[in-house]
């Protein structure tokens, strides 16, 4: 028997149901002894697990065990025909080859992986995929030929049609008989004699060096094996196809070339990351369609159109057998109009339009999520080489009975509970890992013992495992190696304690707090310190819900504290109007917090804004606002307050000064205004005695710090304002207020404070 | 165009392009459903326009999705009526009027839709004369348009369909479902023939309108007919429409209309979408629904104020004033739209300035 009777080539196209069909009945009737197929080498090895519970869609990730960023995916879905030739060669106990180019060389010479590339794998490139060769959506490929770029096309035009994709499913896989593949191989040769290779180009030289190991592979293969198929991506076909060239000039393109070490696993895959949509760019548009394609027995467009009406019922939309009848003839007589051979995609969408969803493309959006794409997600047996975090992580997820699914899910865990407290443990170290599986919600009501999670499992996940996977073993491991690396400047440190708290990461805390003590010690800015301190105070609630113990930490805040406390009076002076409205909001940030310390802390910050208002120069928005601050907080007397403000209104430096200072005071709220008279008298005196001109420069100050009031308040100020005048009424009274009508509002109130007396 | 089709104000579209479907009947060889003039292929061609082998050109009708009018062809082609669903100028009434005289060579068994159809319009009525000398009879007998269709086995187009009353809508559920219509009166029936079908616009943006009971909704599929996707669309269905309305009107072709027109449909389409064609300005939207119709009215009256009262040249200040009417519906709100927009937008364009002048001149 000669080489070529031996050999049979299957140039498929990556993820087409047709060709699926096609390649099975093709390897039952050449009846190979080995099935080689376009995939890194390195994974022959994990063949192995598709006999044993590996379920699609998965991807094959190969990554660099030293770098795990540079890695690459091959995913299939269960229409791939690749994924066809894996499971027919288990199923028969053949043996199973992939001959492209190894991962070692590809991740060695796929370039600089700070662009953002290194993820992207050689199948998960671009939406034509026969045409691949590896990286080939960077943009230096994008300069070259198109037609060869996409030969696919230049066919597809040549048969009179726009769209490529739709070409190949009308001609081929409509068409499926094993008969097509030396079709496809011919006309696959016409074309690669038809565009010349451009000149030596890196892309050129890599896909060169691609089919030479593919060839080589072969060749190796055809020694052992008497008949052997081979599975590839069309346009390799006639490559590999009719007597092989000499081994010495392929031999010569492969060696020298650089290598690192790979490690290869199992991964999960979904559904919907195989569409165009999502961040890989990887193969088609409509997994849900073709797996339909490729699982319905026959009637394949009257079962379809009962799966639109099962979606659509789903979301309560009236859809009768009626509807999926007339779908069926719909579809059925544009395919007919359209010259088409059978319904393809676009008709059954538009006939689905058109008679089940009333024109409504909404509506229609349903069946594309549901159907069309038809998110699934593949599974993985246990056993199978993972990466060991996320074979730890995985046990985690079991026992704390979270699942790792795509469809976002909302979980309120109650943390006096000891299982939810575990799993927001377990989130929490995800997160320190970058692995965003849970994302923190809003809860209603402020509980500090409640923690609102939506949960979303990615496949993307699985980079950042491997990724993980350096800093550790296990989850908490590498999550507290993690924070505790090379730790920032302050602010940073800051959210590092708070995450290492929050996932209870115990042996992180110490090392954290000591670099944190360190650096608030040096950090000379005391905006950063105060911008620190909000979060590593309220960090010590979570220790009281979580049981931890907070005491150190209590005393680095306490410490930060003092520090800040010094440094502000210092820092208060001379600032721009900017530089005031950001520190006003430091300090006020800080104010909120700083009762959750002991008094003694209270008591030194407050002391502390009683110095930056001594200064002389602190610009007025800050003057207004701390003197307000101190009013609320019962530090300074009322009487005070108001003489500041009527020494501010009517000796500040300048009227815009005396403005800011106004505001300052004035915004925070709304009810100083309403229920002291004395204040809105000063504030009345001075603006009544305002020049035309300058009334015109504060307007809009003014115009700000009443903005924030909601209009009862700012109608009840306006009817203070005008009663002003007239002095019987001005001191507006409690006894005014209708006190029999509020009696029984009154009695609720009492009783809700549980009070018993009166 | 016949003879007596020049003569009118405005012909048929059977009669407008006799020659065209003339044409494509000779050249189309493909199989025709029963009763149908053309097969779907050449319905589809016939609107979107082409080449005929014979060389002959077909001009497009519909200006937009091939796939719509496929879609629209093909239910019409499985004995589904159809629903042509859109804001107002969005060529519905035009592609059910083709769609008619593409196929059955008819476009007018026509039942219009207005609050105050009555049901005698969908089914039948009588010559009152007669049913009282004589007694019901067939000769007492008056058809309604979708009567003479399902007799003659054609299409019946129903305008506005969402205007008419519920009851009167719901009478043609029986017609749809059944293909008959019963007269008890005569305890017969009229049977409709193969090739009967309904097709019927209805806009969605309509204030007043009756919704459809989902019972009669569902013997309809649904085709939506948007809005021209880009500016050139807009501006080709304009021009066209406006020289063939200038042809029946007898107006002279204008100098410099391209010009305008463009103008106006980029004014149309800024307001509509509520942001300007470079994407950098964000726009009121005033509360009319600015339609390819009134654009096409605008130009057209414009083109008559030049031919008539000026030099034969369309100017700004021929279509400003019709532009103004169109944006400001509401007296208070869409003269803000429009003089913020005139401010903000129009003022800023250099080669606009003469536009700007001849809105300015209007008055707020």
């Amino acid at each position: 028997m000669t080489d070529e009777g031996r050999v049979r080539v299957l140039g498929i196209r990556h993820h087409g149901s047709g060709s699926a069909r096609a390649v099975r009945d093709a390897l039952t009737e050449h009846d190979p002894g080995v099935v080689l197929i376009e995939g890194p080498p390195e994974a022959d090895a994990l063949v192995g697990w598709i006999a044993r519970g590996l379920k699609p869609p998965v991807a094959l990730l190969a990554y660099e065990v030293a770098d795990p960023a540079r890695a690459a995916f091959w995913p299939f879905a269960v229409f791939s025909p690749e994924w066809q030739a894996l499971s027919w060669a288990v199923e028969n106990h053949r043996e199973v080859r992939f001959i492209d180019l190894p991962a070692a060389v590809t991740l060695a010479t796929a370039g600089d992986p700070s662009a953002g590339e290194q993820t992207r794998g050689p199948r998960s490139e671009e939406p034509d995929e026969t045409t691949e060769p590896p990286f080939a959506a960077s943009p230096r490929c994008a300069a070259t030929d198109p037609l060869r770029d996409d030969p696919l096309a230049v066919l597809a035009r040549t048969a009179g049609y726009d769209d490529p994709e739709r070409w190949w499913e009308d001609a081929v896989e409509t068409q499926a008989s094993s008969s097509l593949f030396t079709s496809i191989t011919e006309a696959m040769a016409e074309l690669r004699t038809a565009t010349p290779p451009p000149a030596e180009t890196e892309d050129q030289l890599v896909e060169e060096r691609r089919e030479a190991h593919m060839r080589k592979l072969l060749r190796a293969a055809l020694r052992i094996h008497d008949r052997v198929a081979v599975v590839c991506g069309a346009w390799h076909a006639p490559a590999l196809s009719g007597r092989l060239p000499a081994a010495a000039a392929d031999q010569r393109l492969l060696t020298g070339l650089p290598k690192v070490k790979v490690a290869t696993a199992w991964v999960p895959w979904t559904h919907s990351r195989l569409t165009y949509a999502s961040g890989y760019g990887a193969g088609i548009a409509s997994p849900g369609w073709y797996r339909h394609l490729f699982a319905a027995p026959d009637a394949v467009v009257p079962r379809w159109f009962a799966a639109v009406a099962a979606v659509l019922r789903r979301h309560d939309l009236p859809v009768s057998p009626a509807h999926a009848i007339e779908a069926t003839r719909l579809a059925e007589a544009l395919a007919a109009l359209r010259g088409r051979p059978r319904a393809g995609l676009d008709e059954v969408q538009e006939a689905a339009l058109a008679v089940m969803c009333d024109g409504n493309p909404t509506t229609l959006a349903y069946v594309t999520r549901e159907l069309v794409v038809g998110e699934e997600l593949g599974t993985v047996p246990d056993g199978a080489p993972l990466v060991p975090l996320d074979a730890d992580l995985r046990r985690h997820a079991k026992s704390l009975r979270l699942t790792l699914a795509p469809a976002p899910k909302d979980l309120v865990l109650d943390l006096r509970r000891t299982f939810d407290r575990e799993r927001s443990r377990l989130l929490h170290r995800l997160r320190a890992l970058d692995i965003d599986w849970g994302t923190p919600v809003q809860v209603a009501g402020t509980g500090t013992f409640k923690e609102a999670w939506q949960v979303a499992w990615s496949p993307d996940f699985a980079v950042a495992i491997v990724l993980a996977s350096s800093w550790g073993t296990t989850v908490a491991g590498a999550a507290a190696a993690r924070l505790v690396a090379d730790p920032g400047p302050l602010p940073d440190v800051t959210a590092r304690v708070e995450q290492a708290l929050l996932g209870e990461l115990h042996t992180a805390l110490p090392p954290l707090l000591t670099a944190l003590d360190e650096r608030a010690a040096h950090d000379a800015d005391v905006a950063h310190l105060l911008d620190a301190l909000p979060a590593l105070i309220r960090a010590q609630r979570y220790g009281t819900v979580r049981g931890t113990d907070t005491t150190s930490l209590g005393a680095v805040a306490h410490a930060m504290l003092t520090r800040a406390a010094a440094g502000l009076p210092a820092a208060a002076g001379g600032l721009s109007p900017d530089a005031a409205t950001e520190l006003c909001g430091y300090i006020e940030r800080v104010t909120d917090v700083v009762g959750m310390l002991p008094a003694a802390a209270g008591a030194l910050w407050h002391d502390a804004l009683r110095r930056v208002l001594a200064r002389g120069d602190v610009p007025g928005l800050l003057a207004g606002r701390l003197t307000r601050t101190l009013l609320d907080a019962g530090d300074l007397p009322a009487d005070a307050a108001r003489d500041a403000l009527s020494r501010a209104l009517t000796h500040g430096p300048t009227v815009a000064e005396r403005a800011a200072f106004a505001e300052g005071f004035l915004s925070a709220s709304a009810l100083l205004l309403i229920h002291d008279p004395e204040v809105l008298a000063i504030v009345d005196d001075w603006m009544a005695g305002l020049a035309d001109d300058d009334f015109l420069e504060v307007l809009p100050v003014l115009r700000r710090a009443f903005g924030g009031f909601n209009r009862p308040e700012r109608t009840a100020i306006a009817e203070r304002a005008t009663r002003l005048s007239d002095h019987e009424t001005a001191a507006a009274t409690p006894t005014d207020l209708p006190y029999a009508e509020m009696a029984e509002a009154l009695a609720t109130v009492r009783h809700l404070l549980r009070r018993k007396d009166a | 165009m016949t003879d007596t089709a020049a003569a009118l104000q405005r012909p048929h579209a059977e009669q407008l392009f006799a020659a065209e479907l003339a044409a494509l009947a000779a050249a189309d060889d493909r199989p025709r459903p029963p009763q149908w003039r053309l097969s779907p292929w050449a319905v589809v061609t016939y609107l979107m326009g082409g080449t005929l082998p014979g060389g002959e050109v077909v001009t497009p009708k519909y200006v937009g999705s091939r796939r719509l009018i496929e879609t629209a062809v093909a239910t019409v082609a499985t004995d589904r009526a159809l629903l042509l669903l859109g804001v107002p100028g969005t060529a519905k009434s035009w592609v059910s009027e083709h769609l008619a005289a593409a196929i059955s060579g008819d476009s007018t068994l026509l039942v219009q839709g207005t609050a105050g159809t009555a049901e005698e319009a969908v089914r039948y009525g009588w010559n009152y004369a007669r049913l009282l000398a004589e007694g019901p009879s067939p000769a007492a007998l008056v058809p309604s348009p979708v009567m003479v269709a399902m007799e003659k086995g054609a299409i019946a187009r129903i305008e506005e369909l969402t205007r008419m009353p519920s009851d009167v809508q719901d009478a043609l559920i029986t017609v749809l479902s059944e293909k008959s219509l019963p007269v008890p009166e005569l305890t017969s029936e009229v049977q409709a023939r193969r090739g009967f079908n309904v097709v019927a616009t209805a806009n969605d943006r309509d204030r007043g309108v009756n919704d459809l009971s989902s019972a009669l909704r569902r013997r309809f599929n649904t085709v939506v007919l948007p809005v021209p996707a880009t500016t050139e669309d807009e501006v080709h269905i304009v021009t066209s429409r406006v020289a063939e309305l200038g042809r029946a009107l007898d107006l002279p072709p204008a100098d410099g209309a391209d010009h305008e027109i463009r103008r106006v449909v980029t004014i149309f389409r800024e307001l509509r979408r509520g942001v300007t064609e470079d994407g950098r300005t964000s726009l009121k939207t005033p509360s009319g629904t600015l339609s390819v119709a009134e654009a096409i009215s605008v130009v057209t009256s414009g083109l008559a104020l030049a031919a008539h009262f000026g030099d034969g040249v369309l100017r700004a200040g021929d279509v400003a004033a019709g532009i103004r009417g169109s944006v400001v519906r509401d007296p208070v709100g869409d003269a803000t739209v429009w003089s913020e927009y005139l401010e903000t937008v129009v003022r800023e364009r250099r080669d606009w300035s003469d536009f700007y002048r001849a809105a300015r001149e209007l008055g707020d």
